[in-house]
């Protein structure tokens, strides 16, 4: 049996403001097993990126953590919220507390994340090097220098790219930096170059180069490849590939809306609709033999490029639009747009049923109650 | 002999840099196609191949450096600007940026149908724009009087596509339509214009990115990269059997859900 890396149970989080509340991630349970690539698809706005937030245990703000846990690496990474109100206050210091620990111990070094458009956020201003070395700081709390006293200050180790380094002797990190860039495909001599200097997918290799610098168990990749070319998509999909290969990443969690993309890579699949979990398959058996009616109108509504021409089918749309999460209705989400609708959908929310018998595929839907 | 829409010839954008030391760039360069009745015509390439400056240039919004655009026989240097508007129209990626914000969405409806039929009366004019909503699979009901946000992006883009078909145009550029829409709403939008090909015999020039639409809906293709034509020919023969080494590595790299990289 393979190691559990990353349990999600019954995970909610919910956008807090002036314009209410707006329930984008309403109750997600998976777990991903050592060597898994995970992708986890759906239209925009299901809550695919704000899932891949709560993962990493420092949403965003306007995200806020209402109830369920993750444990990564068996560690817990969220304290559940308690229902007495008078002892809010106190939660809230706890969980920020929590929360900082976490950004120190777990990402980067157990979980690594790559956000939306992150090729993007690379300081315009300043050589990819300098932007490394300022990423170190945050990490590790003191900038590498380029010699340092041995008296006045004490010499610290980490593990880079699987190797010890003395992480404040800016040399030795550099050069453990450019030989992790040169394992993704990247010259060294990019770290001398400004970010205007690189093409799109060379800056995605660099970010995803950073995020995968301290070796973690698992990687969280959100739409990595939607800006990119497809010839450059092809080689960034490699690079994923070729990191899975030397063993510097071996879980994956791969976010897209692009079902092509994800069939290429990955080996199970989360189907994703209006903040819920509506189906957890393989790959295989979502593009083939999709089970919830959502994921069959998902894969019949792609124009897929097909290399024999022989498979020349009518593409058909869902009808409708997702339901408004500030209000989620009571019972299917789908209920509105699916074609195969029953009484009881529109009442009550429906469990997870595995009609294959064993656990590896469950789906959300009353059609496949015994 | 089937009717001749639009002809292109030796089309050339050049982009002059620099003051000093000058530099060329050509935006497109010796570009020539033409385009048929009834026909959907695709265009793709990656990034900056120069798919939307050839878009930019037939629809009269960039001014080519050499070479003549020949619409229904006619150069269009001799068209009247609202006359060749009439014939030609265009929709574009961003449904969102398409519409003002501050008004309902019928403006764009209304000011469409005061260009082209001035003349008629509010109750006709009424009927037309509901008519021409049915064509493109919307309600009068659901979408007229509402604001551009309280609309999906696929529902946004077929209201600009009715905008389009007011004017009864003979051609209908679409510079990557679907790539700002869902993918459940995609299929639709593509499944209208092969309709309305069929029904009105509207020809289009579609633009896109993604090999898989293209496939789907057109019946000839045309490679571009950097600018030049490198391929040409019926939708299966460039698909299936591509010549051009460009093309043969570029669809080797599309992502598809009936093969896997090896």
């Amino acid at each position: 049996m393979a190691e559990l890396v990353l349990k999600v149970e019954d995970i909610k989080g919910y956008y807090k403001g002036s314009f209410g509340t707006v329930h984008a991630v309403d109750g997600v349970t998976f777990d991903i097993y050592k060597g898994d690539i995970l992708a986890i698809a759906g239209e925009s706005g299901c809550g695919k990126s704000s899932l891949a937030e709560l993962l990493t245990g420092s949403p965003m703000p306007m995200l806020h953590y209402e109830s369920g846990q993750v444990t990564v690496n068996e560690i817990p990474i969220y304290i559940p919220k308690p229902e007495d109100k008078s002892k809010l206050g106190k939660w809230r210091k706890e969980q920020e507390k929590l929360s900082n620990q976490t950004r120190k111990d777990v990402l980067c070094k157990i979980i690594g994340y790559v956000p939306q458009s992150s090729q993007d956020s690379l300081n315009p201003v300043k050589k990819i090097r300098k932007f490394i070395l300022d990423v170190m700081k945050q990490r590790v709390g003191t900038k590498p220098k380029k010699q340092i006293k041995r008296s006045k200050e004490d010499i610290k180790y980490d593990t880079l790219d699987g190797q010890k380094v003395r992480i404040n002797f800016k040399e030795e990190v550099l050069t453990r930096v450019r030989e992790h860039l040169e394992k993704l495909g990247l010259s060294g001599d990019v770290l001398g170059r400004y970010p205007h200097e690189l093409s799109g997918g060379m800056k995605q290799r660099i970010v995803i180069g950073i995020s995968t610098l301290w070796n973690p168990l698992i990687l969280i990749a959100d739409e990595p490849t939607s800006a990119l070319d497809v010839t450059t998509q092809k080689i960034l999909i490699e690079t994923f590939m070729h990191l899975r290969e030397m063993g510097i990443v071996e879980t994956i969690v791969y976010i897209s809306h692009d079902i092509p993309t994800l069939a290429q890579i990955c080996n199970k699949c989360i189907v994703m609709y209006a903040g819920k979990l509506v189906e957890f398959n393989s790959m295989d058996n979502i593009i083939h033999s999709p089970l919830h009616p959502y994921s069959q109108g998902l894969i019949h509504s792609i124009a897929s490029f097909n290399p024999d021409g022989s498979a020349e089918t009518d593409l058909n749309s869902i009808p409708g639009r997702p339901p408004n999460l500030r209000d989620p209705p009571e019972g299917c989400r789908f209920y509105d747009r699916c074609n195969q609708r029953m009484d009881i959908c529109k009442e009550e929310y429906p469990p997870f049923f595995s009609p294959n018998g064993n656990d590896s595929s469950r789906v959300a839907c009353w059609l496949y109650k015994k | 002999m089937v009717e001749e829409i639009i002809r292109i010839e030796n089309l050339t954008k050049r982009y002059i840099s620099g003051i000093i030391k000058q530099k060329e760039t050509y935006g497109a360069l010796d570009v020539s196609f033409d385009i048929k009745r009834g026909e959907i015509l695709s265009l793709v390439g990656e990034s900056g191949s120069g798919k939307s400056t050839v878009a930019n240039m037939i629809l009269r919004l960039l001014k080519p450096t050499m070479g003549n655009i020949i619409l229904l026989g006619k150069n269009i240097k001799e068209y009247k600007i609202k006359k060749y508007y009439e014939n030609v129209q265009g929709i574009f990626q961003d449904p969102y940026s398409s519409y003002n914000f501050f008004y309902k969405v019928d403006h764009v409806l209304n000011q469409a149908i005061s260009h082209s039929l001035s003349w008629v009366d509010i109750a006709e004019k009424e009927r037309i724009i509901s008519n021409t909503l049915e064509i493109v699979g919307l309600r009068g009901t659901e979408t007229l009087g509402r604001f551009p946000h309280q609309l999906s992006g696929g529902q946004l883009q077929r209201i600009l596509l009715a905008r389009c078909l007011l004017f009864k145009p003979r051609l209908l550029i679409a510079d990557e339509p679907t790539s700002m829409v869902d993918a459940c709403a995609r299929a639709e939008i593509l499944n209208l214009l092969k309709k309305l090909k069929d029904k009105s015999g509207i020809s289009v020039l579609f633009i896109t990115h993604d090999i898989g639409q293209a496939q789907y809906i057109s019946d000839r293709v045309i490679v571009m990269k950097k600018g030049e034509i490198v391929e040409r020919g019926p939708t299966n023969d460039v698909f299936l059997n591509p010549k051009n080494d460009y093309t043969q590595n570029l669809l080797a790299s599309v992502p598809s859900i009936y093969r896997k990289w090896a």
